[in-house]
């Protein structure tokens, strides 16, 4: 469980976050929905501790925490992987920045693999692969940082339509299996609507909480669901709002 | 191919235009020799050549250790420590407005007739380059890369030696490839302010006896002595920087 309360941030007296709050239940996916460059991968910053914020506090579970550094994972939407590992090796690196990787860290990885699809590319270096392949295996190393928490910016914004659909099932499919709290940041409604439990509308700079969606439908949501598509025409409207 | 095919009929065109002229001309051996004269002397002259070629690629290869040594404690220093880069980046740039000219007696007063002061001279023309292209290897490091290693609880060391030293590595071969190539003008440099060996030393000596023949025999060896230097540096690269595309650099 997240708890956050009352966030600030100011870039030379400039309020780009103000007085945000959060929480989200454990094993949860919560969307943070707003226009680019609302403030929402400064949030993570904050949250990752990587630059300080000037108000507010964060509870994991009822304790406070500084930030969430070596607690939460990162996905960003680009994949991130470093060139001159294979793919398995990138998989592997949160575990290789701690201790050399056991054999069962290696088995662990094989398995994420297989559930991937990426089982027969394990030696291939990025270059070698494509772009859906490549976030693919992000995603596994986002899995193998073994943290009960997932911060995601933007997953899969980067990727073709075909490719995004895949990479939604495979998310929901880990999601289930590895029990993670997520919080997901996204400017596409239809991520958001598709795999999230709760939606949080953000407003442009300050970033504020405007509104929070519960979505209370199963996991196997479709496109076209009328009782989605309700929702997703009030998210737009509200971004509209927001716009102009 | 093409550029290889390209490159031999340049060279050829140019050796055939040159001992045409040599042949056909009024023009004394002693002023400018035949390149077929200067492989005459190369083959009459090969021990001699081969000895003194050996003493330069010595001073050569210790002269790119010393500066490469050099080269990575500095920039990871002024790296990892931004205040060192504020206080060292004016004395770096300052340090090549010195004429090497200047600086070879000096090293040869200071270290002697020996092998150190042309150590010396060749690392001090290499260890700028090196040490340029590694910072800035180091510092056009993707941010997000730095977001995730922090992400990943990686310490100062970790991330070092796991993002930023493979990432600067393309930038290192590429300083590494100018240094090699430039080393024997330190080395050759060195020896002709003072020395008992080396093409420098020879060069000086034919000169003074009318012997341009072995003066173009000794520069020929000097070129291919770079040219090998050259291709051993590029060997590596694409050994250890296998995922840049090094075929079409310089």
């Amino acid at each position: 469980m997240i708890e956050v309360k009352n966030f600030t941030k100011s870039f030379h007296n400039r309020l780009v976050i103000g007085d945000f709050s959060l929480f989200a239940q454990e094993g949860s996916l919560t969307a943070l929905l707003g226009p680019s460059g609302c403030g929402k991968s400064t949030f993570f910053d904050l949250l990752m501790g990587n630059i300080p914020r000037d108000g507010g506090n964060l509870f994991l579970s009822g304790k406070e925490v500084a930030d969430l550094k070596n607690i939460a994972a990162f996905m960003a939407q680009k994949d991130l992987l470093l060139p001159w590992l294979t793919l398995r090796e990138n998989a592997l690196l949160p575990v290789s920045v701690k201790k050399n990787p056991s054999s069962s860290d290696f088995r662990e990885a094989e398995e994420l693999f297989e559930i991937l699809g990426l089982s027969g590319s394990a030696d291939l270096y990025p270059r070698h692969v494509s772009g859906g392949m490549a976030q693919r295996c992000a995603l596994a190393r986002t899995i193998l940082f073994r943290t009960p928490i997932v911060l995601l910016d933007e997953p899969f914004s980067a990727v073709d339509a075909i490719t995004r659909q895949t990479l939604r099932s495979l998310l929901l499919l880990l999601r289930s299996r590895f029990r993670k709290t997520l919080l997901m940041i996204t400017h596409d409604v239809e991520d958001a609507l598709l795999l999230a439990d709760s939606i949080i509308i953000l407003s442009s700079t300050p970033m504020t909480a405007r509104e929070k969606l519960a979505i209370p439908t199963p996991k196997e949501r479709q496109q076209g669901d009328p009782s989605l598509q309700e929702k997703k025409e009030r998210i737009l409207a509200m971004l509209q709002e927001n716009v102009s | 191919m093409k550029s290889r095919v390209l490159s031999f009929l340049f060279l050829g065109g140019f050796l055939f235009s040159w001992e045409f002229f040599c042949r056909f001309s009024d023009i004394q051996p002693f002023i400018l020799p035949a390149p077929s004269r200067i492989l005459f002397i190369i083959e009459k002259e090969a021990p001699l050549l081969l000895r003194h070629g050996t003493a330069t690629a010595i001073e050569i290869l210790l002269g790119t250790a010393l500066s490469v040594i050099a080269a990575v404690i500095l920039a990871a220093a002024m790296f990892i420590f931004p205040a060192a880069e504020k206080a060292l980046a004016p004395l770096l740039v300052a340090s090549q407005a010195i004429p090497v000219f200047a600086l070879a007696p000096l090293l040869v007063a200071w270290l002697g007739y020996g092998i150190g002061s042309k150590i010396l001279m060749a690392a001090v023309i290499i260890f700028f380059p090196v040490t340029v292209s590694l910072l800035q290897g180091f510092k056009s490091c993707d941010a997000d890369l730095a977001r995730l290693f922090s992400a990943m609880g990686a310490g100062t060391w970790k991330t070092f030696r796991l993002l930023y030293w493979p990432w600067a590595m393309p930038y290192f071969f590429a300083g590494l490839r100018v240094a090699v190539s430039v080393a024997a003008i330190g080395a050759v440099i060195g020896e002709w302010v003072g020395s008992m060996r080396g093409l420098g030393f020879l060069m000086m000596q034919a000169n003074a006896r009318l012997r341009t023949d072995l003066v173009f025999a000794s520069i020929a060896v000097l070129s291919a002595l770079s040219i090998f230097l050259w291709k051993i540096v590029c060997f590596f690269e694409k050994k250890y920087v296998h995922w840049v595309d090094t075929t079409n650099s310089l």
